[in-house]
């Protein structure tokens, strides 16, 4: 099977156009990584320098990976279901466009902005942590290999998040609920990120790397099974 | 695999049938199209229709039957091969309403990988006349409007066949003469069209032939021959006065096989060539003395016979 980047790349920049014009689209996902960061950041700012010797080892800004998680869930769930509801699906269906390239153009449209967001709050995060937060606090927490972890894991963490979404997606009639759904499905990340940030977990650098791997092996499934998901029959007349 | 020549029809169908669970959409379903044909698919709500239009435009599969559309076999495997060839207008138009005409023509250029895109929107937004609404966002024109914009989206792909689910519905009268002058010049140039129509009379203006389907196919052929096969060929006659003697009159003339009284002054003559029996009931009027207003032939349009056959199934029906 081969597929066309131009047809993908249609898809992709429709979205994005689609973005720019309703800009509630984007401003609602920044909404919740704002809220997200704000309590620990408070928390962390109250730390006093002694509390320094506690955090050495502790992952505490691997909790920011549970923000590629929420983050696309919403717009992924939202995105077969919502053409759907639109009556804009079955014109896309008619064209020669394949479903791995319809939903691999629509992951790239979640993903993009996704990880636009992440990355500023993490900048915007380890800016005030630098500025605000007590020196040997910020000494403690700004850890050159969890800032790399954090740079390397946000996409896999996200695509996860936007092909979990894009299953309900597919397979949802109403778009309302795809996206609660696809929010609440995304929160067993966000878990493993919280427990990793409490200390729970303790990644050593094999287990990032194995766990890398297999996100990547997680998200290259995903893309086919959720396109071997999408049934151009069920989504046109909502039968079978 | 098809090929690409034009030498084959256009659209085979060979005992189509689908159902959706007990429910049947349509059943055995045959017939042929040729290419720059056009065709008018008739029917009353829910006789299958538009299934039959999304099973050919292989967005859903076929219960039982074969086809062949745009001289490609219809299986799931050359699903691709064959919406490369053909294009489909849905009801709704289906448009991203934030994104401007454009913009909508630039996305389905590119899904349809046309060569010379910037070429094909600009011809497709000529042949709809919006060249002048290019920037405008779809979501601001009207129902009209919007519908000629999905017209111009399936012309995008120079298709084979194109299927055009009821393309005047919601145009005032200027644009849809328009479409119908569109849709003349794209049978001209050996597109194959498949119109889907509540509009009878648009059907009859437009297409070669029609079929008329309420869940399976009633009739096929051009308009003309369906009228012929449903209703006798008639006379009416208008006389001044009323006749004193009209079975004296009528009886006995050469292609005359019946007459009645249809009002004081009017009499229907069921005639089986209308050629000879015009001049012989002419002939016979005047040798009886009537002053005679006017002999016309009687012309059933292809609402009745729509209305005729759907009439009789609701008949039928227990």
């Amino acid at each position: 099977m081969s597929l066309s980047r131009r047809r993908v790349r249609a898809v992709l920049r429709k979205e994005l156009r689609e973005y720019r014009r309703s800009g509630a689209i984007v401003g609602a996902m920044v909404i919740l990584p704002v809220v997200f960061i704000i309590p620990p950041l408070i928390q962390i700012f109250a730390l006093p320098a002694s509390a320094s010797d506690a955090l050495q080892g502790a992952d505490v800004l691997l909790y920011m990976l549970g923000i590629p998680a929420l983050v696309p869930a919403a717009l992924a769930a939202y995105a077969v279901v919502g053409e759907r509801q639109q009556g804009t699906l079955e014109p896309v269906l008619t064209t020669p466009l394949r479903r791995e390239e319809f939903l691999l153009g629509k992951a790239l449209a979640s993903l993009i902005p996704s990880l636009a967001i992440s990355y500023l709050v993490y900048a915007a995060v380890i800016l005030a942590v630098e500025v605000l937060a007590a020196r040997a606090v910020a000494e403690a927490l700004l850890q050159v290999p969890e800032i790399l972890a954090q740079l390397v894991f946000t996409p896999l963490v996200a695509g996860l998040s936007i092909w979990i979404g894009m299953a309900i997606s597919t397979r949802s009639s109403d778009p309302r609920t795809a996206q609660q759904l696809g929010t609440v499905a995304s929160l067993p990340t966000v878990a493993v990120a919280a427990l990793i940030a409490y200390n729970v977990i303790h990644p050593t650098l094999g287990i990032a790397i194995g766990f890398g791997v297999f996100l990547v092996l997680l998200n290259a499934v995903s893309w086919r099974l959720v396109s071997s998901l999408l049934d151009r029959e069920r989504l046109i007349t909502g039968t079978k | 695999m098809g090929t690409d020549s034009k030498s084959g029809p256009a659209l085979s169908v060979d005992d189509l049938s689908k159902r959706f669970g007990d429910r049947v959409a349509f059943h055995d379903v045959s017939f042929e199209i040729g290419y720059g044909e056009i065709f008018g698919f008739l029917g009353p709500n829910g006789a299958g229709k538009t299934t039959t239009v999304r099973t050919l435009g292989t967005l859903i599969a076929p219960t039982s039957g074969s086809a062949t559309v745009a001289g490609i076999p219809l299986t799931i495997d050359n699903g691709i091969e064959i919406r490369q060839r053909i294009a489909i207008m849905p009801e709704s138009p289906g448009l991203y309403l934030h994104l401007t005409v454009l913009e909508n023509l630039e996305c389905f250029a590119d899904l349809y990988e046309a060569p010379d895109p910037k070429e094909r929107i600009g011809r497709a937004l000529q042949a709809v006349k919006l060249s002048d609404r290019a920037h405008d966002a779809c979501g601001t024109l009207s129902k009209g409007l919007r519908q000629r914009v999905a017209l111009a989206r399936a012309l995008l792909s120079d298709p084979q066949v194109l299927f055009l689910d009821e393309p005047t519905s919601g145009l005032d009268p200027s644009a849809t003469r328009d479409v119908h002058e569109l849709i003349t010049a794209l049978g001209r140039s050996g597109v194959t069209i498949f119109l889907t129509t509540h509009r009878l009379e648009e059907a009859e203006r437009l297409c070669d032939r029609v079929a008329i389907l309420n869940t399976t196919l009633r009739m096929l052929g051009r308009p003309a021959d369906l009228r012929d096969r449903l209703f006798a060929k008639a006379l009416t006659v208008r006389t001044v006065a009323e006749l004193p003697e009209p079975g004296e009159v009528f009886a006995g003339l050469p292609a005359v096989d019946g007459w009645r009284h249809d009002a004081l002054d009017t009499y229907v003559l069921t005639v089986s060539d209308t050629r000879v029996a015009a001049p012989a009931v002419t002939r016979a009027l005047v040798a009886a003395g009537a002053d005679v207003l006017s002999i016309s032939e009687s012309h059933h349009s292809l609402e009745d016979v729509y209305l005729e056959l759907i009439d009789e199934e609701n008949k039928n029906q227990p």
